[in-house]
């Protein structure tokens, strides 16, 4: 339980960052994969299962697709940016991957190795700054390409990515507060220690996230950057090769960032529901896994194979939010343009800046009566199961957000039908028939 | 280390700065501007300023600088630039300006920990213990919510008020 010397913390931080690069980006290269067999699945097709078993090697043969190909660079594109432009797309899509905890730490001969590349005391907010940075790469490889459907994917792309950071940055706050810190270590720890995921006690901030991330991350029904129908393929339509293939691992990175985030700050990141057995937490100089009645601290056990396992179930919680974002991909249509940013400032801004108040006023009560534990994570639950309930309901049904189809109440037919109109007089028929 | 590190962000800030004004393209000198906002970031965790390197990648990288190359994307002065450059008289002031203005500040700041307004500042061990205590956000928030909390509110009502202006004055032209 010693603390690391300097060299095995350099050669441990070492294999960390090497594992967390390598591993995200296999699993972005089987996310296509996954995209794809998904989508088949929904549209009742086979999908590509010709290359290797069950089409296994596919990300393989793209990825060398990619490298053959040639690379285009168009006449009145700007040089420079134009090669920018993926760059400063990619590259914040991987450096965030350092913060997210994603296991138990593991007990070594030369001292306890937390599963995380680098806790800083920052945390959450060193991924809103990457993230906030991601705009340019998408921005520059637009504009760079001179041609007017990647500009205008990339004036899409930029004003909704900033738009929706707003509401993203709102949703998070109610989490910062419950959990007191804004490092993901605490996040995760604060719901082991209430028992709570949040995602119960906060479910309306779930939800806004989700659908912030979905805007960030471009993805449907927020793809307007790249709607096929409309801008060919938005910004990158200029691109090529290594090039565009690099855009897409970015975009994909984003998913598998934004579903990590979701895991660790709803679903409780790496912890093992039910079972306190795994918990850890760094405390006053010791690894603790709990406090006892009295506030004592209780001394953590732990164990390669407990590290295993929260792995195990940080990888599940993560794959499932993989899994929704595909899902959602295939299942919603995309929104118009003038309907996002409606959703956006309209809709979404106000009800988190009501709910942030809310929770806020909430836990200030609770903490006013000195209302602990349990008890205080179902309050929170109830309160926010009332306000998800009330954001549904107001959301639905054409209230705030109109389809441009017929709305559905349109639809419904009107209580007087032929039959019976023939039993009305002529003026009270036509007048009934007429209104249908 | 955290020397070396020193120089090599403030020299990258300070070449940034160069390349904002020496680039011809302002796309070009809107990349400088924001490394060098990047590396002033660097110098603030250098300084154990955590939280206040996250706000300027943030709302300086991350939202203002987006603003800006929004302004230069859509008033369209990316692509015919040379006619907009005005060199010559303007830029030896524009540079006289900037080395005036420095050499004042490094006047001032000359002998600055005498000056009484450091002594409140409690010595890097006191602030390592209080970001121990309270966290790298509760460092700032505390005193911001509690000593501050007047100055931090007008402050807040005088950005909303230039929000307001600057949508009345936008409105008009429709």
């Amino acid at each position: 339980m010693e603390e690391l010397s300097p060299t095995a913390f350099l050669i441990s931080s070492s294999i960390k960052v090497f594992a967390v690069f390598s591993a995200a980006m296999l699993i972005v290269a089987y996310m296509t994969l996954l995209e794809r067999r998904v989508s088949a699945f929904i549209q009742d097709r086979l999908g590509p299962n010709r290359v290797g078993p069950f089409g296994l090697l596919q990300p393989i043969a793209d990825g060398l697709k990619n490298i053959l190909k040639e690379e285009t660079l168009p006449a009145t594109a700007n040089r420079t940016f134009f090669i920018l432009g993926p760059m400063l797309s990619l590259i914040p899509a991987l450096v965030t991957f350092a913060v997210i905890p994603f296991a138990a730490p593991l007990p070594t001969p030369w001292g306890v190795v937390d599963m995380i590349v680098a806790d800083i005391p920052i945390g959450i907010l060193y991924v809103l700054a990457f993230a906030s940075l991601g705009v340019y790469g998408i921005f520059l490889g637009g504009w760079a390409s001179n041609n007017k459907y990647a500009f205008l994917g990339a004036v899409r792309s930029s004003s909704q990515m900033v738009s929706y950071e707003v509401a993203l940055g709102l949703s998070l706050i109610p989490v910062l507060m419950l959990a007191g810190n804004v490092t993901l270590t605490d996040i995760v720890w604060q719901q082991q220690l209430m028992g709570f995921w949040f995602v119960f006690p906060l479910s309306l901030a779930f939800i806004l996230f989700v659908i912030s991330a979905f805007a960030e991350t471009n993805r449907l029904p927020f793809d307007l950057p790249e709607a096929e129908s409309e801008l060919v393929t938005g910004y990158h339509t200029e691109y090529s090769s290594m090039k565009f293939s690099m855009f897409f691992i970015a975009e994909y990175s984003h998913i598998l960032m934004a579903s990590a985030l979701m895991a660790t700050l709803f679903l409780g990141g790496w912890s093992i529901p039910f079972w306190n057995g795994a918990n850890a937490y760094y405390h006053d100089g010791a690894w603790i896994q709990g406090f006892t009645a009295a506030g004592e601290p209780i001394p953590a056990q732990l164990a390669w194979w407990k590290t295993l396992l929260t792995l195990l179930a940080f990888a599940v919680k993560t794959g499932f939010f993989v899994l929704v974002f595909v899902w959602v991909r295939w299942t919603l249509p995309r929104f118009r343009y003038d309907q996002v940013m409606h959703l956006g400032w309209k809709v979404m801004l106000p009800t988190a800046l009501g709910y942030l108040m809310l929770i806020a006023a909430t836990i200030l009560v609770l903490d006013q009566l000195a209302v602990e534990g349990f008890l205080f994570g179902f309050v929170l639950t109830v309160v926010s199961l009332l306000c998800t309930l009330g954001f549904v309901f107001f959301l639905d049904r054409d209230r705030i957000i109109s389809g441009a189809s017929v709305p559905p109440h349109r639809l419904t037919p009107s209580p007087v039908t032929r039959a019976e109109s023939e039993t009305l007089s002529p003026e009270m028929a036509a007048r009934a028939l007429g209104e249908q | 280390m955290a020397e070396i590190l020193f120089y090599v962000f403030a020299a990258i800030a300070v070449g940034g700065a160069l390349g904002v004004v020496l680039q011809k393209n302002p796309v070009g000198s809107l990349l400088f501007m924001v490394v060098s906002l990047g590396s002033v970031a660097g110098l603030f965790v250098l300084f154990e300023a955590h939280f206040l390197a996250a706000i300027q990648v943030i709302v300086y990288a991350g939202a203002i600088m987006v603003l800006f190359l929004f302004v230069i994307m859509l008033l369209n002065l990316g692509h015919d630039y040379r006619a907009d450059l005005r060199l010559g008289f303007w830029s030896v002031l524009a540079f006289a300006t900037v080395g005036g203005l420095a050499g004042l500040l490094a006047r001032q700041f000359r002998g600055a920990e005498e000056s009484p307004i450091y002594q409140h500042f409690p010595g890097p061990a006191a602030l390592d213990s209080l970001i121990v205590e309270q966290g790298v956000v509760g460092v700032i928030a505390r005193p911001l919510f509690t000593d501050y909390v007047v100055a931090f509110e007008l402050t807040g009502i005088l950005l909303l008020v230039a929000l307001v202006g600057a949508i009345v004055l936008a409105k008009r032209r429709v």
